[in-house]
């Protein structure tokens, strides 16, 4: 026999998401085919690597993160500007944490006042996280997204809980994107993308949270759903799943032991951060091979690192 | 491929003997086709018959054995392209790169690293299973290296690297009882390769420029009568080597050409060019994309965290939830002072909040009751894991007979529950613990060192 190319072809498409304006606009999606598989088609535009900052002073990240913020994180505004000039991050996620009502159970109107402060301070595309708990992220994205109307920012996220209001104010009443959060599981990412289009959000205005988990901590769970979820959208060309995926892995990666423990407490593994570094680009570059379209990190060496493979990959 | 009843029907004697114990050939066939009979109960059948059947019935993939006693691992022989549609076999094994440049204490260096790099996750020992030992041009030096490693007396596998058959065959002598793996065959040097290999049926590295190339020379050995392959899909970037790696695996699985059907060895560590960052990067993604063999240029906590954590995730078996059974696990020899703590039957998290409790040293009473084999927060939002059904296990395990003390440690991540169990389990005390288990040995000496105090003044 010869040697013959295997070719899969797709009648499926994952849609062109854009974020941010101007120059450092970036887009996402646009591929028919599995990542990285240009033998099969067109592989779209190449996957984006964002970077996690906070608007409170970061307490419960490792010490290597305060060292290198020292002068930038008690200020949202100059932390951003800081990522923006010195790390190759595409995108800066800015996560409102002050806004959790077990914490300093912030205001949607001061959150909104600090997201503005740094729309305006950098140029890179703005991801504002919210502080997780549903209902507050609710009422904090609507002000939010009024307030930073125009900077086409997107909203992560969207969750079963809050769909309503959070994908009106990003993407109908302002001109937002906003990323929709489900857990694990085909059928409810499926769900979930007809609850926001029956609304009367656009299906291009939507990107997809599908679930995240660090490598070691139930990650086979993410990566066959990110494999169900892609063959879904190509293979049975299924309009429901075929928007882009974000992981926010930094989000994980930076909780598990491998990340956090001390060099006291387990004197045999050897530095911290560069146990923290390895957990996040191996749980970056898995998601980004299963599906991921983007993925949030924490650490700039990681970010090189994945930016470095992806442009080889692409 | 599933072969049809009337393509075997053509390959058998057509007497109608019934000898197989059915009325004609054909009826024979029918049951062999649907796997329901061998085909060797036709006495009759010719010898190349057999074989051509015997290789139509074949596995796409072919199983590999490489190594020796402790360090025996099969690799290849999967059935899918994606785990869900039923599940991964044979996990990919790591492969630490020595070669005969090194001087005797670079060799024991990584050798001391591969040793200090063994720890258990969920059951499992974890560590670098296999030396890989590279000959370029100089020969006693590449020896040299082959029979230090030898001598550390760690348990690997071997993979020998050297393309130059007679000194192949004499580093093979060395680590005969080893069973190693001899790469190195090329479309000029396959036939001599296959004398080193053969007598042992050790297994093949076939390596060539390109996946044409490659495919010609598994062509040619498998024709020279050696099946007992693994092939390099190392191409000359990254770019190359996935798609290298994706192609082989899919030709083989999904087009159904055996000629790819063999595990693969990928060299992350020439990939990455001395970046330890891009060689983690590369090797997860070989893991989770058909490397059947990743070769890495040393081996430290850092990387071994990371890659054995998500090779032991894309390796469980989807259909078999990893659960462990629900009840109550003494550890550190608890008695009746120690508290109960509690957490979920999900494996995963059984091994590591048991094995933090352990190494607190504090003893305790771990309960688990049934919670669907679901992690905390995931058999809480199921309502497998709640106030009353914790409260129930609590009473029907009878823990309260084994300890008089009366306080119930809870995750920190359902401390909502505190409320609910307490209604339901009136006499205890619902202690909220940490939400990571990795504080609980911080955590249960300070509850421990309290205990102590309060029946010291008692
Ligand atoms: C894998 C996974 C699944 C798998 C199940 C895996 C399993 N066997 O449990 C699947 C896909 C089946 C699944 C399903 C669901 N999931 Co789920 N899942 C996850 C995921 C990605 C990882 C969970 C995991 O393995 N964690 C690792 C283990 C080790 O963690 P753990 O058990 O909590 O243990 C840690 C601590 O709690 C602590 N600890 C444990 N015990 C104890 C005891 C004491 C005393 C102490 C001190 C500490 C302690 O130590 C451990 C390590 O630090 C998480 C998201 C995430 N990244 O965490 C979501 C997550 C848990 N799932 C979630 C949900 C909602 C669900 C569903 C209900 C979705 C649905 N609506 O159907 C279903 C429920 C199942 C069902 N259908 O009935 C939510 C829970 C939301 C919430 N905050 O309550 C999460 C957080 C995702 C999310 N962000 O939405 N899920
Ligand atoms: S034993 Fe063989 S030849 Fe005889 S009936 Fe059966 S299949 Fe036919």
């Amino acid at each position: 026999m010869a040697f013959k190319m295997s070719v899969q072809k797709y009648s499926g498409k994952i849609s062109e998401v854009e974020i941010g304006t101007g120059e450092k606009a970036i887009k996402i999606g646009g591929e028919n085919t599995l990542p990285f598989y240009n033998f099969d088609g067109v592989a779209g535009n190449t996957q984006k690597v964002g970077i996690e900052i906070s608007d409170v002073y970061p307490e419960g990240w490792t010490d290597s993160f305060k060292e290198m913020y020292k002068e930038v994180a008690d200020c949202p505004v100059k932390w951003a500007k800081y990522v923006e000039a010195n790390t190759k991050a595409d995108f800066i996620c800015l996560k409102l944490e002050s806004a959790d009502p077990n914490g300093l159970n912030k205001t949607p109107e001061e959150c909104a006042q600090v997201a503005k402060e740094v729309a305006q301070a950098v140029s890179l595309p703005l991801v504002i996280a919210g502080c997780g708990n549903h209902d507050k992220d609710g009422k904090l994205f609507e002000k939010v997204a009024q307030t930073i109307d125009g900077y086409n920012s997107l909203f992560l996220s969207a969750t079963e809980d809050n769909y309503k209001a959070v994908g009106a104010a990003a993407t109908m009443a302002y001109s937002h994107k906003v990323s929709a959060e489900s857990s694990v599981d085909i059928n409810l990412a499926k769900q979930l993308n007809v609850l926001l289009t029956q609304l009367g959000v656009k299906s291009e205005n939507v990107v997809m949270n599908v679930g995240s988990s660090a490598v070691g901590y139930g990650y086979e769970y993410v990566a066959s759903t990110m494999d169900r979820i892609r063959l879904a959208a190509f293979g049975q060309n299924d309009k429901t799943l075929q928007m882009p995926i974000i992981t926010p892995v930094s989000f994980e990666s930076w909780n598990v032991k491998e990340s956090i423990a001390s060099e006291e407490d387990e004197p045999a593994w050897g530095c911290i951060e560069k146990r923290g570094i390895a957990m996040e680009i191996s749980t970056a570059v898995s998601s980004l091979v299963g599906g991921s379209n983007a993925v949030i990190l924490r650490h700039p060496e990681s970010i090189e690192t994945v930016k470095e493979l992806v442009s080889a990959l692409a | 491929m599933a072969l049809k009843a009337l393509d075997i029907f053509k390959l058998t004697p057509k007497k109608n003997c019934k000898d197989c114990g059915f009325p004609t050939c054909m009826a024979f066939c029918m049951k062999v086709a649907s796997g329901a009979v061998e085909v060797s109960k036709c006495p009759h059948m010719s010898d190349e018959s057999l074989a051509k059947l015997s290789e139509a019935t074949a596995p796409l993939m072919r199983g590999i054995k490489i190594g020796a006693e402790n360090s025996e691992y099969e690799l290849g022989a999967e059935t899918v392209l994606f785990r869900h549609e039923k599940t991964l076999i044979n996990r990919n094994r790591y492969a630490v790169a020595f070669c005969e440049c090194m001087t005797n204490e670079e060799i024991d260096a990584k050798l001391a690293n591969i040793k200090a790099v063994n720890y258990v996750r969920i059951g499992e020992e974890m560590k670098a299973e296999m030396a890989l030992i590279e000959y370029f041009e100089n020969k006693e030096g590449f020896l040299n290296v082959v029979n230090r490693v030898k001598d550390s007396n760690l348990d690997l596998a071997y993979i020998l690297v050297c393309e130059d058959a007679a000194i192949a065959k004499e580093a093979v002598e060395i680590l005969k009882d080893k069973k190693p793996v001899v790469y190195g065959a090329t479309k000029e040097n396959y036939k001599e390769m296959i004398e080193v290999v053969k007598a042992d049926k050790l297994a093949l590295g076939v390596k060539a420029s390109s996946l044409e190339e490659l495919y010609a020379t598994v062509e040619l050995i498998q024709a020279a009568g050696y099946r007992e392959l693994i092939l390099d899909v190392t191409g000359e970037n990254i770019k190359d080597t996935f798609t290298n790696a994706v192609q082989v695996r899919r030709i083989a699985l999904k087009e159904q050409d055996r000629t790819f059907g063999y595990p693969s060895i990928v060299f992350a560590n020439k990939l990455s060019q001395d970046n330890a960052n891009m060689e983690v990067a590369l090797s997860s993604v070989f893991t989770v994309k058909y490397g059947s063999i990743i070769v890495i240029d040393d081996i430290d906590y850092a990387k071994a965290l990371p890659l054995f954590a998500l090779r032991q995730n894309i390796y469980t078996d989807p259909q078999k939830p990893m659960r462990v059974e629900p009840k109550i696990y003494p550890i550190n020899n608890p008695d009746e002072n120690s508290p109960v703590i509690v957490t979920v039957d999900f494996a995963l998290t059984y091994f590591i909040v048991s094995g933090d409790v352990e190494r607190s040293k504090v003893p305790v009473w771990l309960a688990i009751p049934d919670a669907g084999g679901y992690s905390v927060l995931t058999a809480w939002s199921a309502g497998k894991f709640g106030g009353s059904s914790i409260a129930n296990f609590i009473k029907e395990s009878n823990v309260g007979e084994m300890t008089k003390n009366r306080d119930l440690i809870i995750p920190g991540k359902v401390a909502v529950l505190k409320g609910d169990i307490e209604d339901c389990l009136p006499g205890w005390n619902v202690v909220i613990g940490t939400e990571e288990s990795m504080e609980i040995p911080k955590f249960l000496r300070e509850y421990k060192a309290k205990q102590d105090e309060a029946l010291a003044n008692a």
